[in-house]
This record gives structure tokens, C-alpha cells and sequence, in this order.
């Protein structure tokens, strides 16, 4: 029942954009560093290391979840998406033609939130939006834009439904 | 980067949890329960919190069970605040913790985490004050069903090695009407300037408070008094402020002044939104 003992790093296998890699980790160690230090996936980025920022989101199992409050060991058995994973991705395209990048620092975790939102809730109302979106913070306070490429994504999904 | 190591183990079955916290506890180590692991993983990060032995709860069927069980509603503690939201077995708990923390964090925080934080505000707890829950507890012997009143002074007090599995709510506390404000100092997320949830059972009004005071809070004495309608609605606001369990919390977040305007307004609107249901 022990999954990781205090004195040694084990190996585990982690499954990321739909890739095994075999990382060594401590049981204390966090997933947002796991990503960083050893995978090279630097998408995601430290900021409060509290989860009130969102920087640092993944997907996990279809969930936004920030990776600075999760153990790297809770996440083994688990289907994780970075935004590495989303490169030339409908939701990376709305961001750019909508302008909703400035500084690009919050960008990662802003996409893996709306990606996340996109997938679960396709006719996500404003306030369902506006929800999801109070787990992230821009300082250069580039909402609206932001939210603008939101609803890009969600009218792309609508298009593309086979009519009924 | 948390700065200690910890053995971690993930028990299948709430025995093998206990079981597991005895043999660390007898070996000298210290030991703590784990679920949506967002208080552990901040506090450890800054020294507050340590651990030698870390038990993750979240593959004990138990603990994640969401159901309604004949009469019953039963709510593992494990679940995540976003689980309630969605499948809202209880719409009042689902509206309540709807307001704590920001949807990502929802989807790690559980609540029994919540009902157990070091945080004084908890508001995961109102729900289950008002609706009379019971709770379901492993301890070293067995597992045992109390009332949550028995177990909740100012917090959940259970002895070294025991935990919360499940709680149980009459599912006739599910349907009745409710109300729950939060006031925050500024944005939506944030901790609870005064957060006041209310149950209607009957014709009686049922009151339960956080950020008020040091801990949350259910006072009958308060409802007699909130609930007589023989009294204007400023006098029975009036009197009930006198009967608080403690004084009023005076922090970064609001002056004891100010916190206790919020309050009397936020007792108005929750009078004004149940009596309306008569």
C-alpha cells in the first residue's frame, strides 16, 4: 500500500499529451516542478505557488487543476495536459486573433483553463465563464480580451456540431 | 518545493487507513490524513505544517461515495466541492461552497479538508450544523455513526488516528428552502467578510454563521430570537447580535466595526429572502 517512502525517489510513470515518461521523484515533490525540472515542460509556470494565481495550470483527467498544489505522486494513473500539448490548437489560435496575450506570463494557464472549460462545458454561459476565469489573474488586467477568445472557441465548437 | 521528505501511502479501505496511522503513530512518527492535500502542500511549503508519514484518502470507495441511499444522503469526505456543485444532492451545500476558493482549487479541495481546515472560516460546515448531519467516523476499533453536534466544539474533535468517512444528511433537509450569502471585502473569491447560510424547517429558521467570530457557528439561541416575528426585524437583528458566541473578528480583511454592519445587512437579506417563503 506504501506508494512512496520518505528516504529513497522512486520511479513513476506519468502520462502527458498522451506521452509515458518515467520521472524520479520524492514524495513531496510537486507537480509543477516535476513538469519543469524534469520534463522540460516550462508551460506551466510558478507564480503564488498558493493556487490563487492559475499560472501554473494542467489539465488532469479533464479538470483544470493547479499544478503547485498537487503532489507529483497523486497525478501517476492520471492523464495530464500542459499547454505543450496544445500547440496549433483551435483554443491557441482564439487567443492570438483575439489579442488576449500581453505579457504572456498568465497565457499557459489562462488557455488550460478555457481549454478545460471548452471540452466540459461547450455552451458555457457568461457566468459559467466568468467562474472558470476567477481561478486566473492577469496583471496586465487583459480580461475582456481574454474572455472574447473564450467565446471564439465556444462559437468554433457550435460551427462545427453536425446539424440536427 | 516542499522542504521534507514523507513516506506515502494511498489505503484501499478506511481500515487499512487507521491501521496505517497506528503503526507510524506507535513508531514515533508524525502522521497526518490526506485528501484534496491544498492546505498540507501550502503549509509545508513554508514550514508551518510536517509530516513523516502522509495517508491520502482519496482511493477509499468510502470516502468518495456520493449517493442518495434510500432516506439518505450521503456525502463521502473526500468529494470534491465542484462534485457537489455538479451532481447537488444537497443544494444547499452546493450553493455554500460554491463560494469558497476558485473553481481550479474546487476541483482539488474535498470537504472534508474543508470541515477539518486550520482556517477558521469552514464554510463547508454550515450546511450540515443546519441539517442536523450525522457523520460516520473510523476509529481504531470500528466505524462508528455519531451526530455531528457531538463532535463539533468550535471544531471537529476526534481523537489521534480517527478521521471523517462520510456525512449523512436526512435527505428531507435536502428539499427544504434555504438561503446563503457570502460578503468578501473585495472580489468573489476570497475568505468571508460574514458568510450566513439559513434552513427553513417548519416555521422555524435556522441560522449558521462563519467569519463572524474565531470558529463557525450554529446558535438556537439566536434563531428563538431571529425566528419570533413578534418583534420588528431591526430589534430581533438588534438582539440577536447580543448573543454571539464570541467577539467579533477584528483582521486585515475587516475591523470588527465593519464586520458586524456586514453582518446585521447580511441578516436582513436572509430574513427578508426565508420570510418571504412563508
Amino acid at each position: 500500500m506504501i506508494v512512496s517512502n520518505a528516504t529513497d525517489k522512486t520511479v513513476k510513470k506519468l502520462l502527458i499529451n498522451g506521452q509515458s515518461h518515467d520521472v524520479v521523484i520524492r514524495s513531496a515533490d510537486l507537480l509543477l516542478d516535476t513538469l519543469r525540472s524534469q520534463l522540460g515542460l516550462t508551460g506551466a509556470k510558478p507564480g503564488c505557488g498558493n493556487g490563487d494565481c492559475g499560472a501554473c495550470a494542467v489539465v488532469v483527467d479533464g479538470k483544470p487543476m493547479h499544478s503547485c498544489l498537487s503532489l507529483t505522486i497523486e497525478a501517476v494513473g492520471k492523464s495530464i495536459t500542459t499547454i505543450e500539448g496544445l500547440q496549433d490548437s483551435p483554443i491557441q489560435k482564439a487567443f492570438i486573433e483575439n489579442w488576449a496575450i500581453q505579457c504572456g506570463y498568465c497565457t499557459p494557464g489562462f488557455i488550460m483553463n478555457c481549454y478545460a472549460l471548452s471540452e466540459t462545458y461547450p455552451d458555457a454561459d457568461d457566468e459559467t465563464i466568468e467562474e472558470w476565469m476567477q481561478s486566473n489573474l492577469c496583471r496586465c488586467t487583459g480580461y475582456q480580451e481574454i474572455k472574447e477568445a473564450v467565446k471564439t472557441i465556444l462559437q468554433i465548437k457550435k460551427d462545427q456540431r453536425p446539424a440536427q | 518545493m516542499i522542504p521534507f521528505n514523507f513516506d506515502y501511502y494511498k489505503p484501499s479501505t478506511a481500515y487499512e487507513a487507521v491501521a496505517t496511522y497506528q503503526m507510524a503513530a506507535d513508531a514515533g512518527k508524525e502522521v497526518l490524513y490526506y485528501s484534496g492535500g491544498t492546505e498540507f502542500i501550502t503549509f509545508a511549503r513554508t514550514n508551518q505544517l510536517k509530516a513523516d508519514v502522509v495517508i491520502d484518502l482519496k482511493s477509499i470507495p468510502e470516502c468518495t461515495v456520493l449517493e442518495q441511499n434510500g432516506s439518505e444522503c450521503v456525502i463521502g469526505s473526500a468529494v470534491s466541492l465542484n462534485e457537489l456543485v455538479t451532481f447537488n444532492l444537497f443544494p444547499l451545500l452546493g450553493e455554500t461552497v460554491k463560494r469558497i476558493a476558485d473553481h481550479t482549487s474546487r476541483n482539488k479541495i474535498t470537504i472534508g479538508g474543508n470541515v477539518n481546515s486550520r482556517l477558521i472560516y469552514r464554510e463547508g460546515l454550515l450546511p450540515f450544523l443546519l441539517a442536523d448531519a450525522k457523520v460516520k467516523i473510523a476509529r481504531k476499533e470500528k466505524e462508528e455513526i455519531v451526530p455531528l453536534a457531538d463532535l463539533y466544539k468550535q471544531e471537529i474533535t476526534l481523537e489521534p488516528g480517527s478521521f471523517v468517512v462520510q456525512f449523512i444528511v436526512d435527505h428531507a433537509y435536502t428539499t427544504l428552502p434555504f438561503s446563503t450569502l457570502k460578503k468578501t471585502r473585495m472580489s468573489q473569491v476570497g475568505y468571508p467578510i460574514v458568510t450566513v447560510s439559513a434552513l427553513k424547517k417548519d416555521q422555524d429558521i435556522r441560522f449558521a454563521f462563519s467569519g463572524v467570530c474565531q470558529y463557525p457557528f450554529r446558535s438556537f439561541e439566536m434563531e428563538k430570537i431571529l425566528s419570533d416575528g413578534t418583534m420588528p426585524e431591526q430589534d430581533r437583528i438588534e438582539q440577536a447580535l447580543s448573543k454571539l458566541p464570541g467577539p467579533i473578528l477584528h483582521d486585515s480583511y475587516a475591523s470588527a466595526g465593519y464586520r458586524e454592519f456586514v453582518f446585521k445587512n447580511t441578516l436582513a437579506d436572509t430574513l427578508q429572502m426565508m420570510e418571504g417563503n412563508q
